[in-house]
């Protein structure tokens, strides 16, 4: 679950990239951030993986209140988060699955856990025969399946994706969409933040429609961009 | 979930790290040794100084002639007085009489020494020190003393030993001191450059949340290897240097004064000091190199 209570962001450089910003989201909840560029989308995706810090507000994630955080604890709070971002951000000279395995050891899975878990999340995002190619073989929206493959490896609560589709075609980025609506079903929370009014308008999901730091509509099955907004 | 330390990922990684850089390791195993063999140089020459002047303690004795007026039995009495003076380690009373056979041994053959009276000679006291540096002063409280006529003492010898010795000792320690500093720096940046090589999975670890020490310790046990690597290298470089340094003494020696410590027996002090200064700089400039990194 995530609260966002009153939080403002004021970046070093002046720039007032959130203004009293209000969010909750429940646990298995699937939810477009929408909004034009700059409006503080990936500043909002940032206060909650604790990548930076608010300026004012109060900020609660899966359990974590991360206005008195510390350090030794931001991850544990991490490990309860898949991050999905646009440009895949994959390991180049490692496979698949080590970029998997890398990722699992990272938070000290044994041998034994790897085994299982990812032949698993290779199938769920359909690259199970790709296990062993490098992210250079594959063509971007398979990289980017590879990268939530990476997300879900060590189980999160929540994926959180940063405009999972801002390098891929549109053929690419619906059938990205449907394997996250996907992993929602089966109980992951999921949240996305992107521009793409056509993409979102084809699902009938909750949409939070930010702009120049502010919350300007939050409503399911609301559309993107003008028309029910 | 499970392992909390894997040591056997933590090498491994260490290694393979230390290897896609080879020449900023190659460096800093090389800054390492210099550091290593200098210092150990000038701690071996502290060593074998301090050795000698121990020698230099052990024979060199100060002689307190007592005052030709006193008697036997009264020269003897000044024993305590004499024993009673700081830095004094033991003092021998030795009679005129017997420091004149003494002096005749080996020289029976001189019809001149013949007859010659015991009276020529003090009775006297032979004194050893404790701490050489402190002859000067240890004379002059000798030779306050009433009843003390004169003390004969090679200060000369001594003061300019323990000058020298002191001198190495400082320099020893300057250099030593500015060498580690230069040392942590260039493996502070040869872990820089390799956390850089892999800000990238640092950047994913992150994300997946590692936490700081696991993403820190190939870091650390690469400044590990790198610096005992280095202790390694210098230990037999500082022997070669010394067994030829020794072969130089040995064959220049007019001085029969210089004696020299061996190698073999300084093995397992040299090999563990070396050692330990060398992975306290590779886990000293690892950890200053990471620090600012695990700060977001
Ligand atoms: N690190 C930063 N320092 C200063 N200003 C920033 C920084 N990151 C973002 N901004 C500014 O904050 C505002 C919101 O940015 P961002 O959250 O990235 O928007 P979006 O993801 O919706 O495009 C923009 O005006 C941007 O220029
Ligand atoms: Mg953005």
């Amino acid at each position: 679950m995530i609260r966002l209570i009153d939080i403002y962001k004021e970046y070093d450089n002046g720039t007032k990239a959130l203004k009293g910003v209000n969010v909750r989201i429940d646990d298995g909840e699937f939810v477009f951030l929408v909004g034009p560029s700059g409006s503080g989308k990936s500043t909002l995706i940032k206060l909650i993986t604790a990548e930076i810090a608010p300026t004012e507000g109060r900020l609660m994630v899966n359990g974590y209140n991360l206005t008195n955080i510390t350090p030794r604890q931001v991850p544990y709070m991490r490990r309860t988060l898949g991050i999905i971002f646009q440009d895949f951000r994959l390991i180049e000279k490692k496979t698949v699955h080590e970029n998997l395995s890398f990722s699992m050891r990272a938070i000290g899975a044994s041998n034994r856990e790897l085994k299982r878990r990812i032949p698993y999340v290779l199938q769920l995002v359909g690259l199970e025969q790709k296990a062993n190619r490098y992210p250079g073989e594959l063509s971007g929206g398979e990289q980017q399946r590879v990268a939530i493959a990476r997300a879900l490896v060590n189980n999160p609560s929540m994926i959180i994706a940063d405009e999972p589709t801002g390098n891929l075609d549109p053929q690419r980025s619906l059938e990205i969409m449907m394997l996250l609506e996907r992993i929602n079903e089966l109980g992951t929370t999921v949240l996305v933040v992107t521009h793409e009014k056509n993409l979102v308008n084809r699902f009938d999901k909750r949409v939070v429609a930010i702009e120049n730091g502010r919350i300007i509509s939050d409503r399911t099955g609301g559309y993107y961009n003008g028309e029910k907004i | 979930m499970a392992r909390k330390f894997d040591a056997g990922y933590y090498v491994s990684e260490g290694f393979r790290s230390i290897f896609t850089h080879g020449f900023m390791s190659f460096a800093a195993v090389c800054m390492i040794v210099a550091c290593l063999i200098i210092m150990g140089s000038f701690t071996l020459l502290a060593v074998n100084l301090d050795s000698m002047l121990g020698d230099l303690e052990d024979e060199n004795e100060l002689a307190v002639y007592v005052d030709e007026t006193y008697t036997e039995e009264q020269a003897r009495a000044m024993s305590p007085k004499i024993k009673a003076v700081p830095n004094v380690a033991s003092a021998n009373f030795v009679t005129r009489q017997a420091a004149l056979d003494q002096w005749r041994a080996g020289r029976e053959n001189n019809e001149l020494l013949a007859d010659l009276p015991g009276e020529v000679l003090r009775d006297r006291f032979y004194v050893h020190i404790v701490d050489i540096e402190q002859i000067a002063q240890t004379k002059a409280d000798l030779e306050a003393l009433e009843g003390v006529g004169y003390v004969g003492a090679a200060i000369e010898v001594a003061e300019g030993f323990v000058l020298v010795r002191n001198i190495a000792t400082g320099v020893a320690l300057a250099l030593v001191g500015m060498l580690l500093i230069i040392s942590l720096f260039i493996i502070a940046n040869t872990i820089k450059l390799a956390t850089f090589y892999r800000r990238e999975e640092i950047a994913i670890m992150k994300m997946c949340g590692a936490t700081d020490g696991f993403i820190q310790w190939p870091f650390v046990v690469e400044g590990m290897l790198l610096g005992l690597t280095g202790a390694v290298v210098a230990f037999f470089a500082q022997w070669g240097l010394y067994q030829l340094v020794s072969k130089l003494v040995i064959q220049s020696n007019g001085l029969s004064l210089v004696t020299m410590a061996s190698y073999e027996s300084m093995v397992g002090t040299i090999l563990p000091v070396f050692c330990g200064v060398g992975a306290a700089i590779g886990v000293g400039g690892s950890l200053l190199a990471i620090r600012k990194f695990l700060q977001v």
